[in-house]
């Protein structure tokens, strides 16, 4: 096709300076919760959930997309990694490896 | 290849078919061209779907690659509409949203054709993607608001084609083209933008695309296309 036909689109120099970046939670169809899927960018939330739409379900029907602006979300740090994460090895009480889980029960 | 006989089911397929084949091969041009990445996404998955409503449809007439391939630019029944060129990101989507709108209508129509009942979804889809696109565009700046209401007056004589009656499907055109009217109106003036001169009577059209008689471009389409095909005739690939 020659240049006058086959556009690209005369004004489409890319540009997503002020697309902000959106992370997207997935749930499955049979999913009980939503899974971190990915990133994306998008100009506001509508947008974001229609282009995680295409990117990370395939449009599969019944399941749950949640979008959220990357600046909303508020990471741990990774210099506070032994006090806020080391498990409380001494208080076995704090674990619940006492009880027996019946026969049939799921997703406990 | 045979053509279907006028007025018959069969020729009526064939024009949605070759509706769906010809958009698709517009959209695919996009490809590495689009704004952003995830519309290159969206381009190509609605390219898709209507690749796959094409290819059902020629398959329940024929061999599909003979249909699409080996046909002359007379031989086609697509309407003008979908041959227009991409132009720029505004006039892909306005052209988008007076086509799927169509589509939306038609496929809701023809509850018991067995293409419609998948195909419905898709292009409530398609549609749904060039509505907000619209409102972006047209609710944008100055310069989206401008390239979209150009794009508009600009497909706009290509509308009133799309209600030329196909035969033999059960359609009420009269009622498809008021939904249209209606839809195409509200979805353009919630963008800011004006709905050209003759929104009711379609006076001013172009047409012939039912009939075999398309615009310049189409040609040019159609030589890349079929170009390998025809370069090696009768090749499995």
């Amino acid at each position: 096709m020659n240049g006058t036909d086959s556009t690209g689109g005369e004004g489409g120099a890319t540009r997503t300076g002020g697309w902000p970046l959106w992370e997207v939670f997935v749930r499955s169809r049979r999913g009980l919760s939503h899974t971190h899927a990915g990133s994306l960018h998008a100009p506001d939330a509508e947008m974001a959930l229609r282009n995680a739409r295409d990117l990370y379900t395939r449009r599969s029907e019944g399941v749950s997309l949640w979008v959220v602006p990357s600046a909303a979300i508020t990471a741990s740090s990774p210099d506070e990694k032994d006090p806020f994460f080391e498990p409380a090895a001494d208080k076995p009480y704090r674990h619940p490896t006492f009880y027996e889980v019946p026969e049939g029960v799921r997703n406990l | 290849m045979p053509e279907p006989e006028p007025g018959t089911l069969a020729a009526a397929e064939l024009a949605l078919a070759d509706d769906a084949l010809v958009l698709s091969q517009r959209l695919g041009q996009w490809a590495g061209h689009a704004p952003v990445l995830e519309e290159e996404v969206a381009l190509a998955n609605i390219a898709l779907d209507l690749l796959g409503q094409a290819r059902t449809l020629y398959s329940g007439l024929g061999d599909e690659d003979a249909l699409a391939f080996l046909r002359e630019e007379r031989a086609f029944r697509n309407c003008q509409l979908v041959e227009q060129p991409n132009g720029d990101f505004a006039a892909t989507i306005v052209r988008q949203l007076f086509f799927s709108t169509y589509q939306e209508l038609l496929y809701g129509q023809l509850t018991t054709h067995p293409l419609a009942t998948k195909a419905v979804r898709e292009v409530a889809y398609h549609r749904d993607h060039a509505e907000h696109w619209t409102l972006r565009l047209g609710d944008g700046t100055t310069e989206s608001h401008d390239r979209t209401q150009r794009a508009v007056d600009g497909l706009w004589r290509h509308t009133g084609e799309l209600f030329q009656p196909l035969p033999e499907l059960d359609v009420d055109w009269s009622a498809l083209r008021a939904d249209w009217d209606t839809r195409v109106a509200d979805v353009l003036t919630r963008a800011t933008l004006r709905v050209p001169e003759g929104a009711q009577g379609h006076g001013w059209k172009a047409g012939g695309g039912r009939q075999g008689l398309h615009t310049e471009s189409f040609g040019r389409l159609l030589a890349e296309m079929q170009h390998l095909h025809r370069s090696h005739p009768g090749a499995t690939w």
